[in-house]
């Protein structure tokens, strides 16, 4: 145990800091759930790419730099502390990405992940259906092949980014007799193929952060499978999934939060008396601290070699409450104040900021699996409870 | 930076580990709860052959030289099996405070007997502190290192005197102490006894925080078993979600509070006196992490749980006591919270680690 950065390290992130310093846009952008804040999250994507920032971890033919997990970490905490804009392309970027590089072609390599990379190609998620939601195995959506080509008919629904995004990824029934988690596909699809309807679903601040998506004899070339035929499921849930996991929300994001919680209390609330929110706002750093300590211990597991434990199960439940309570104590600083939407831009880099976390808190125990769900997982795959 | 235990340190914790399943099982507490010392001088014999008593002494005092980080999967392991012994206090608070009293050129004409006596597994020694009330197993010391004041006391036992108070935990035998502050049996005052005393609060309350870790994995065990061996309404009652969440919610609480626990190690190994943040912080999570685990555990064994003779008991009273010796949660908080409103708080991802290398950084750049 070494708990010391080395020298090429504290360079790493001096040479982070330098460029964040000089590239980040000043002040927040508009929402990337707009037209107008897509797009500007979009030429930030494409900033990033520029001096090869984007996705540190991937090797530098794809734009990345060879990074491993730990460089990843100080790459994040310096993103965070700069107070850059949230990832636009995350499906893409921490989702499809490794699954492209684990399971793609050469050819799909080369195809997709330039232009994911250099923020060209925006991608949504599509997992959920109607009937498919925490139970992903009852996927109905299908995808027909028909000589080089997939048909697709169906229907996707809280599809993350799909109104203005570019392409879509998901799993689709490619076998019509299959049941459950047999017969899945995953497939890529332009969301501007001749067929595709995407349904705004405005969210609970109005924007509208998800879609429906209608497949209606949807054409996309067999090129566009990512594996093989039926493994879908399998790619969906490999191993990669649980690294995956571990980049989803870095820890610098809660850390950088609660940073700013202390700030507000300080001016708000460490005057007055106030032993419930001292509490909630002590318990906060230390979990955020917590996270990061976990992640910095799975992230030296896996560089020297070791693999993921039981902590990756546990992660969703563990970042998503903690988000909750950083979020509801900062409304708890803010009073009666709390609900007002900002108006000025000062109020909307600090006020608006807080609401907006808020409320986008609210969906951290529900999406990625409720973490009932995630519940379940630990009681029966980690503890070795009886599943009936 | 690798935060990671090497081959050797895992090897080591398995082997204790499994060391400590086979002899102190549920039956084997309970047989010491039945003798009036508490303790198996068999068990603590073999304690002392494996070397536990010299590991974190010097090796220039005759010990083994190792480390903190290289001790605190065994203070888990401890806790693991609920051992009644104070075999992690011993290892990890007094006897480290005899080293650092003998190393400062502090003490009196007994210390180095008295540190001779600990590495031989001739002499036991109890430790006191303002924060705690009472001192366990006092009476099967040789000597004590007590406080008062500023002032650290090394005193034989013929020189205090001790009164029984009953815990709440059978396998702990508390005693209230009393005893003459005088010259001669002082061994360190002023700045240097306040520093020590600071460092061997920041030790037991990791040492109490490893053992939290450990028992609330105990308790996790016992209620996976005894949910998925007693069945209700035909199924085993540990196939309903409202049990499974119970449970869940402990293993994330100790999976997040484990890793606290190792920072808080390597930080002391590095400097005691300057560890109140990392020790605070892992005090107060594995405490928060075993009294979630006492009190679901408890619930799912149902009305077993209220018995005597459910084994259970003996793990959560443990945690009850730890939980809050040392240190309770509020009081580490406090501490954190203090840390906080500090003018120059090093606040922000950057400052997970060493806090304050980064100036250097902010120079570089």
């Amino acid at each position: 145990m070494d708990l010391v950065y080395t020298q090429a390290q504290q360079t790493f992130r001096t040479e982070v800091r330098k460029w964040l310093t000089a590239h980040v846009p000043s002040g927040r952008l508009p929402s990337f759930d707009t037209a107008e804040g897509f797009e500007a999250h979009r030429q930030w994507e494409r900033t990033l790419a520029k001096g090869n920032w984007g996705m540190v971890t991937w090797p530098t033919e794809f734009g990345g730099r060879g990074c491993n997990l730990i460089e990843w970490l100080i790459f994040e905490e310096e993103y965070y502390r700069a107070g850059a804009p949230l990832r636009v392309n995350q499906n893409g970027i921490f989702l499809l990405g490794p699954t492209l590089m684990e399971y793609g072609t050469p050819e799909q390599k080369a195809r997709f992940i330039p232009a994911m990379a250099s923020g060209d190609e925006i991608w949504a998620q599509g997992w959920s259906e109607p009937n498919a939601g925490s139970d992903m195995a009852a996927i109905r959506c299908r995808a027909d092949r028909d000589g080089d080509e997939f048909v697709i008919n169906g229907q996707k629904i809280w599809s993350t980014r799909a109104v203005y995004a570019d392409w879509v990824f998901g799993l689709f029934r490619t076998d019509p007799d299959s049941s459950r988690h047999h017969g899945l596909s995953k497939l890529l699809v332009p969301l501007n193929s001749e067929g595709v309807t995407v349904r705004p679903i405005p969210q609970l601040n109005g924007l509208p952060g998800f879609a429906e998506i209608f497949f209606d004899d949807v054409r996309v070339p067999a090129f566009n499978l990512l594996g093989g035929e039926g493994e879908g499921w399998r790619i969906a849930m490999a191993t990669a999934g649980f690294e995956r996991g571990l980049m989803l929300r870095s820890p610098a994001r809660f850390q950088q939060a609660c940073k700013r919680l202390v700030q507000l209390y300080r001016e708000n609330g460490s005057d007055v008396i106030n032993p419930q929110i001292e509490s909630a706002v002590v318990r906060c750093y230390m979990d955020a601290e917590a996270y990061a300590l976990s992640t910095y211990q799975t992230a030296s597991k896996l560089c020297s070699g070791g693999t993921i434990g039981a902590e990756a199960s546990c992660n969703k439940i563990f970042w998503s409450e903690m988000d909750l309570l950083i979020h509801e104590t900062a409304m708890d600083l803010l009073g009666a104040r709390a609900e007002i939407e900002p108006q000025t831009a000062a109020e909307f880099a600090e006020l608006g900021a807080w609401l907006d976390g808020f409320m986008f808190a609210q969906s951290g125990p529900i999406y990625a699996g409720t973490n009932e769900i995630q519940r379940n997982i630990i009681a029966e795959r980690v503890l070795g409870m009886p599943r009936k | 930076m690798n935060f990671t235990f090497t081959q050797d340190q895992l090897d080591f914790q398995d082997a204790i580990a499994s060391m400590l399943r086979s002899e102190v099982t549920a039956d084997a507490v309970r047989g010491r709860w039945a003798t009036t010392a508490g303790v198996d001088e068999r068990f603590l014999s073999q304690v002392h052959e494996l070397g536990l008593n010299s590991m974190l002494v010097p090796e220039a005092l005759g010990g083994l030289g190792l480390g903190v980080t290289d001790f605190i999967l065994l203070a888990e392991a401890c806790g693991e099996v609920a051992l009644p012994e104070p075999v992690v206090e011993s290892v990890m608070v007094s006897t480290p405070l005899l080293v650092d009293i003998l190393d400062q050129g502090l003490g009196n004409a007994d210390i180095q007997k008295v540190v001779d006596g600990v590495l031989a597994g001739d002499l036991r020694v109890s430790l006191g502190h303002a924060i705690n009330p009472c001192i366990n197993y006092a009476d099967s010391a040789d000597w004590f290192l007590v406080s008062e004041g500023d002032g650290i006391y090394l005193v034989p036992k013929e020189a205090i005197s001790l009164k029984i108070r009953k815990s709440v935990d059978p396998s702990r035998r508390l005693f209230s102490v009393s005893f003459d502050p005088r010259d001669h049996v002082r061994v360190a005052d002023g700045d240097v006894g306040a520093r020590l005393q600071r460092s061997t609060l920041n030790r037991g309350a990791l040492a109490n925080a490893a053992q939290l870790v450990g028992l609330s994995k105990g308790m996790l065990d016992q209620s996976v078993r005894y949910t998925t061996d007693r069945e209700q309404f035909g199924r085993a009652i540990g196939a309903n979600q409202a049990v499974k969440h119970l449970l869940a919610d402990v293993a994330v609480q100790v999976e997040y509070a484990k890793p606290v626990v190792y920072r808080a190690a390597y930080t002391v190994g590095v400097s005691p006196n300057r560890a109140d943040f990392a020790v605070s912080h892992a005090k107060s999570a594995a405490a928060r992490a075993a009294l979630m685990a006492s009190r679901h555990c408890t619930q799912v064994h149902g009305a077993m749980g209220y018995t005597w003779e459910c084994d259970l008991q003996i793990w959560t009273k443990r945690a009850w006591a730890l939980a809050r010796e040392w240190g309770d949660e509020g009081f580490h908080n406090n501490r954190i919270h203090e840390w906080l409103l500090r003018k120059d708080a090093l606040l922000g991802p950057e400052f997970t680690f060493g806090r304050g290398s980064i100036t250097d950084l902010e120079k570089a750049s």
